[in-house]
C-alpha cells in the first residue's frame, strides 16, 4: 500500500455531500444571521472563530475580511467548514433552533468564504521576524500545521517531521470524500505551509528514523501532534484471514490509492463510532452492495452522531444492534463471521450464536494510542495512552508540548486546530522566556 | 496598506467612522468601549440644560419581517448632568488622544453659548457640533431645527460659536427644509469649520391599529419623532451631495444618514463626506459593526487603488448633474440571461403592472424564462430591481443611431431626439 496521494483513487467517486453555495444562496443565508451577541455558536467552536462578523461580511460582500476573520481564528478554517460535526458544534448551537426557526448554515458560508480565498490565492499572514529559536513538531496533521503556521507568525523556524509521505493527517487519510478529498487536504496544507519558513521532513518516523533525544538535542521545543495509531483488533480467532481490515487502515487506501470491491456482497463493519458509520457510508458509496454495520449496544448507544447515522440509511447502510463477532471463518479469505448477541448489559446471551456471510469486514473499535512513544521521556506523565498537558498544552517536561489527537483521545480536527494553535502560543511564551516553562 | 486616516473640518482621526450625537455616545464607558472596537471618533450625546426623558421613546418600521429598516424616537437631548458629562469628555480623550471627540451642543441664550462652550473646549475635545437638527421637543423650545431651519438664526448662533471656540465647529443640519443650500451656506457664513448632516426626518413611524393610537406610545399620546436608519440614507446622500457639488460653498461634511456597512459609508465619501457618523445601525447591532465597516472599506480602497481618502472624496460627485444635461438618446433595453433565470416571472408582473407591458412569457408554456420585447422595453430598471438573482437581469446600451442630445441642446439647438418607445 502507497501513502502517497495517487492519480485513480477509489474516493474519486464520491461527490460533495454539502455541495458549495453560489454567491446568491450565500448571500441570501448569510442575511438570516442574527448577529447574536456573546453568540452560542462562538462559544462551541473550538476554535472560537468570530462567527456573526464573518457572516455578516459575506452579506456586505466583504469576502475577504470573511475569510481573514476565519483564518485568524483557525488556520484550517477551510477544511475545518467541510469536516466539522457542524451539527453537534456551531450550527446545533444557533439560536434559532430555539424559535423552530432552521438554524443557520455556518458550515456551508465558512466553506463559501474559504473556498473563494483558496481560488483567489490570498494570503492573509506573514511570517514574524526570525526569533533565531527552532522548533521540532512530529506529525503533519492538522495539530502541528496549526501550531507551525501560528509558530511562524511568531518567527519561530519551525521543522515537522512526519512518517508518512503524504502530509494533512488524519484530514488527508481519514475523513469521508463526500466531506473532503485528499488532494483537498494537500493543497491545504500547501497553503498553510505557504507562510514560508517550515521544513518538512517526510518519510522520518521519530523513535524510529530518529530519536526523540535527538530532536530534543537539535531544538529549543518540540511539539507532538502524532494523533493515533493503527486500528484496534478485535482478538478473535480468524482476524488474520484476508478480506478482514482495520477500518482507518482501509479508508486510508480508499483515500490515498484503490480499494478493491469487485465482486464484494456484503460488508460487514464492526463498530458503532463514527469511523463505523463512516465507513459504511463510504462502502455504501463504493457500490457493495450489502452494509452492515455491528455493534455491541443498541442505538441510543452508540457514540457515532445520529445525524450521520440518519444520513447512511438512505444510502443504503443497515445495521445489526446488540451483537459481537466470536471468530472468522474462510478458505483462504473470510467468508463466515461467527456471532453472539448481547444483552443489556452486553453480555452475551446462551445459545444466541449465528453466522453472517461477509467477504469484507472493517473493523472500527478505535485505534491505539501513541504516548507510549514518550514513555521513555521523563516528566511526560501519560493517561489511558495520551499524553497530559495542562490546558495550553505543556506537558511536565521542560519545553515538551502536545496537541490534537495523541492528548485529547481522538476528537475532531477543529479540536487539534485548536489545540495545535494554543500549544504554539504557549512555546512562544516559553522560548520568550515568559510563563509556559 | 490603505490610510483610513481622515481630516473633516480640522477633526483629525484614524478613520473615518465616527459615532454621531445619541445614544451609542451617550457616556465615557460606552465611547472608550466603542473605540476599543475600533471606531475613529465620537460626537457626545448633545449637552445643554438637561432635561426629563419619556417613555417609551423608540419606534421601527419592519418591512417584510425585518425590523429596524427605518428607525424613530422622541428622545431629547442629554439627561445626565452637566458636570458628569464634561469630566467623562475629559477622561476619554486622555485615554484616546488619537480619537475625535466632538461635543455636540445645544443650548438657548448667548451667555448659556458662551459658558457652555468654555466648559466643552477645557476638556481638551477636538471639535464642537453645534444640534440645530432635533426636530421634537427641543425646537419647540427654539433651539434643534427650529434654528436648524431659520438661516439667520443658524448664522448668528454660529458666529458666536466660532468667536468663543478654540476648536474647530461642525453645524448639524437638519434635513426638515425643502432646500438644504440656503442652511448650508448660513453655518458657512457664521464661520462653521465644517457641517454635518442629516440629523432626524420628522416622522410618525406607525399607528397601533388595535389600541388606535400612534406609536411610540407614552400612556395614551405620542408625537412626531425624528425618522433615521437604513431608510432614510437616499435622502442624507442627496443633501450632503448638494452641499458637495456647489462650488461656493466648500466646507468639509461629515455624512450621517442610514450608514449601516462599508458600502453605504463608501457612497457618502464618494459624495463628499469626510467622515461619516453612524447611529441607528449601533443602536440596533452594537458597536462591533465597525469591524466591517473598516475592512470592508480598506479592501474596497485597494481595489480602486485609493491610497487615502482624500483619493476618493467626492470621486462621484462629477457624475451628477441636472435633468436637462441627460442624454435622451442613451437607450438601453433589459435581457435576461436564460442560464441565471430560475422563473419567478416577478419580472413580468412588475413590467406588466408596473412599467411597459414588454416582459412576456414564454411561447412555449413549458419555459419559464421569460421573453423581453426590446422594440417596447423604455430601460427603465423595474425588472432588474425585483428580480431575486444577481446578475439575471442586465441592462444593456442599444445603439440606435441617434447622436447624443440632451433636453437643454434639443430646445436651445433643436438637436433630434429618437423616438418615443412605450409611449402608445
Ligand atoms: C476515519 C476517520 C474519519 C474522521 N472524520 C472526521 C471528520 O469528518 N471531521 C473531523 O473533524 N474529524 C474527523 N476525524 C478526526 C480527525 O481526523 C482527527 O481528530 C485529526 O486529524 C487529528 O489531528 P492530529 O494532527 O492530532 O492527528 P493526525 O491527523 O492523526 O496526524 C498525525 C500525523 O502524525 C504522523 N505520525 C504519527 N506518528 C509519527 C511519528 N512517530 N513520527 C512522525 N510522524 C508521525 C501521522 O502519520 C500523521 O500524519 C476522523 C478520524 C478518522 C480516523
Ligand atoms: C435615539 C436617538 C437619539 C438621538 N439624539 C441626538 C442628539 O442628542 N443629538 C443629535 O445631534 N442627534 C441625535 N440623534 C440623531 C443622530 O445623531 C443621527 O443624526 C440620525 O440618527 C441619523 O443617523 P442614523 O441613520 O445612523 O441613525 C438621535 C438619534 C436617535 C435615533
Ligand atoms: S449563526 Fe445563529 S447563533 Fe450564530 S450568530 Fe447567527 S443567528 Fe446567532
Amino acid at each position: 500500500m502507497t501513502d502517497r496521494i495517487g492519480e485513480a483513487r477509489s474516493e474519486a467517486v464520491f461527490e460533495d455531500f454539502k455541495g458549495q453555495y453560489t454567491r446568491d444562496q450565500a448571500t441570501v443565508e448569510a442575511n438570516r444571521c442574527l448577529f447574536c451577541s456573546d453568540a452560542p455558536c462562538v462559544k462551541v467552536c473550538p476554535t472560537h472563530i468570530e462567527i456573526p462578523q464573518f457572516i455578516r461580511k459575506i452579506a456586505t460582500d466583504n469576502v475577504k475580511g470573511s475569510a481573514r476573520t476565519i483564518f485568524e481564528a483557525n488556520i484550517l478554517g477551510m477544511s475545518c467548514a467541510r469536516v466539522c460535526p457542524v451539527e453537534v458544534l456551531c450550527v446545533g448551537a444557533c439560536v434559532y433552533n430555539a424559535m423552530g426557526v432552521p438554524p443557520v448554515q455556518i458550515g456551508k458560508l465558512q466553506r463559501y468564504s474559504t473556498d473563494v480565498a483558496y481560488d483567489a490565492k490570498w494570503r492573509f499572514f506573514e511570517a514574524g521576524p526570525d526569533s533565531g529559536k527552532r522548533v521540532a513538531l512530529v506529525g503533519a496533521g492538522p495539530a502541528s500545521l496549526a501550531c507551525a503556521h501560528e509558530l511562524r507568525r511568531h518567527g519561530h523556524a519551525v521543522t515537522i517531521f512526519e512518517k508518512r509521505s503524504a502530509i494533512g493527517g488524519l484530514n488527508a487519510t481519514g475523513v469521508a470524500p463526500y466531506k473532503m478529498k485528499a488532494d483537498r487536504a494537500a493543497e491545504e496544507a500547501a497553503w498553510v505551509l505557504g507562510i514560508g519558513g517550515v521544513e518538512v521532513k517526510t518519510g522520518v518516523a521519530v523513535g524510529t528514523d530518529v530519536s526523540f533525544e535527538q530532536l530534543e538535542q537539535q531544538h529549543d521545543a518540540v511539539f507532538f501532534g502524532a494523533g493515533l495509531g493503527s486500528d484496534t483488533k478485535l482478538g478473535v480467532p480468524g482476524e488474520d484471514l484476508p478480506g478482514v481490515s482495520g477500518a482507518v487502515e482501509w479508508i486510508e487506501q480508499m483515500k490515498l490509492s484503490r480499494v478493491p470491491t469487485d465482486g464484494v456482497r456484503h460488508c460487514l463493519v464492526v463498530g458503532g463510532g463514527n469511523t463505523a458509520v463512516d465507513v459504511v457510508r463510504e462502502a455504501c458509496g463504493l457500490g457493495i452492495p450489502r452494509v452492515t454495520m455491528l455493534y455491541r449496544g443498541t442505538q441510543a448507544k452508540m457514540s457515532g452522531y445520529a445525524h450521520e447515522w440518519k444520513a447512511a440509511l438512505p444510502e443504503g447502510g443497515r445495521a445489526d444492534w446488540q451483537a459481537v463477532v466470536t471468530r472468522f471463518e474462510g478458505d483462504g479469505r473470510v467468508e463466515r463471521v461467527h456471532c453472539a448477541r448481547l444483552d443489556a448489559k452486553k453480555q452475551p446471551i446462551a445459545g444466541s450464536d449465528f453466522v453472517v456471510e461477509a467477504d469484507l469486514v472493517l473493523v472500527a473499535i478505535g485505534q491505539s494510542k501513541l504516548g507510549a512513544l514518550l514513555s521513555g521521556l521523563e516528566g511526560i506523565a501519560l493517561e489511558s495512552g495520551c499524553v497530559v498537558t495542562d490546558e495550553h498544552g505543556c506537558t511536565g517536561r521542560k519545553g515538551w508540548f502536545a496537541g490534537g489527537d495523541c492528548r485529547n483521545g481522538g476528537k475532531e480536527v477543529v479540536n487539534a486546530a485548536a489545540e495545535g494553535k494554543a500549544a504554539a502560543l504557549a512555546i512562544h511564551a516559553y522560548l520568550s522566556g515568559g510563563s509556559h516553562a | 496598506m490603505p490610510d483610513l486616516s481622515t481630516n473633516c473640518g480640522g477633526i483629525k482621526s484614524p478613520n473615518p467612522f465616527w459615532l454621531a450625537s445619541a445614544p451609542p455616545a451617550n457616556s465615557g464607558n460606552q465611547v472608550q468601549r466603542a473605540f476599543d472596537a475600533g471606531w475613529g471618533g465620537a460626537v457626545w450625546k448633545t449637552l445643554g440644560q438637561p432635561i426629563q426623558n419619556v417613555s417609551s421613546r423608540f419606534g421601527a418600521t419592519k418591512i417584510r419581517g425585518v425590523a429596524g429598516v427605518g428607525f424613530n424616537n422622541i428622545e431629547l437631548i442629554t439627561d445626565r448632568a452637566l458636570d458628569v458629562n464634561f469630566r467623562e469628555i475629559y477622561e476619554t480623550k486622555k485615554k484616546f488622544p488619537n480619537h475625535a471627540v466632538i461635543v455636540s451642543l445645544m443650548v438657548e441664550t448667548k451667555a448659556e453659548w458662551q459658558d457652555f462652550i468654555k466648559r466643552a473646549v477645557d476638556t481638551g475635545a477636538d471639535g464642537l457640533e453645534l444640534n440645530f437638527g432635533c426636530p421634537h421637543g427641543m425646537c419647540e423650545r427654539g433651539m434643534g431645527s427650529a434654528v436648524g431651519q431659520e438661516p439667520r438664526v443658524n448664522e448668528q448662533i454660529t458666529s458666536w460659536a466660532v468667536e468663543y471656540s478654540t476648536i474647530p465647529v461642525l453645524v448639524k443640519l437638519t434635513p426638515n427644509v425643502s432646500d438644504i443650500l440656503p442652511h448650508g451656506h448660513a453655518a458657512k457664513r457664521g464661520g462653521a469649520h465644517g457641517v454635518s448632516l442629516i440629523n432626524t426626518i420628522k416622522s410618525i413611524i406607525s399607528v397601533d391599529i388595535d389600541r388606535l393610537a400612534i406609536e411610540p406610545r407614552v400612556g395614551g399620546l405620542s408625537t412626531n419623532g425624528g425618522y433615521c436608519g437604513a431608510a432614510v440614507k437616499p435622502i442624507a446622500l442627496h443633501m450632503v451631495a448638494a452641499l458637495a457639488r456647489d462650488k461656493s460653498f466648500g466646507l468639509p461634511i461629515s455624512g450621517i444618514g442610514g450608514v449601516s456597512n462599508w458600502r453605504d459609508a463608501v457612497e457618502f465619501l464618494l459624495l463628499g463626506s469626510s467622515s461619516v457618523q453612524v447611529c441607528t445601525e449601533v443602536m440596533l447591532r452594537g458597536y462591533r459593526v465597525v469591524e466591517d465597516m473598516r475592512d470592508g472599506l480598506e479592501e474596497y480602497m485597494r481595489k480602486h487603488d485609493f491610497a487615502k481618502l482624500d483619493d476618493m472624496i467626492g470621486k462621484a460627485i462629477p457624475s451628477f448633474s441636472e435633468w436637462g444635461n441627460l442624454d435622451l438618446n442613451y437607450e438601453t433595453v433589459a435581457k435576461i440571461d436564460a442560464n441565471k433565470c430560475i422563473g419567478c416571472q416577478l419580472c413580468i408582473v412588475a413590467c406588466d403592472d408596473g412599467a411597459h407591458q414588454c416582459i412576456h412569457p414564454n411561447a412555449d408554456a413549458s419555459i419559464r424564462v421569460p421573453v423581453v420585447d426590446e422594440s417596447e422595453c423604455v430601460g427603465c430598471n423595474l425588472c432588474q430591481i425585483v428580480c431575486p438573482v444577481s446578475d439575471c437581469i442586465s441592462l444593456e446600451q442599444v445603439n440606435n443611431g441617434f447622436a447624443s442630445a440632451t433636453w437643454n441642446e434639443h430646445v436651445h439647438e433643436g438637436k433630434a431626439l429618437r423616438p418615443k418607445k412605450g409611449a402608445h
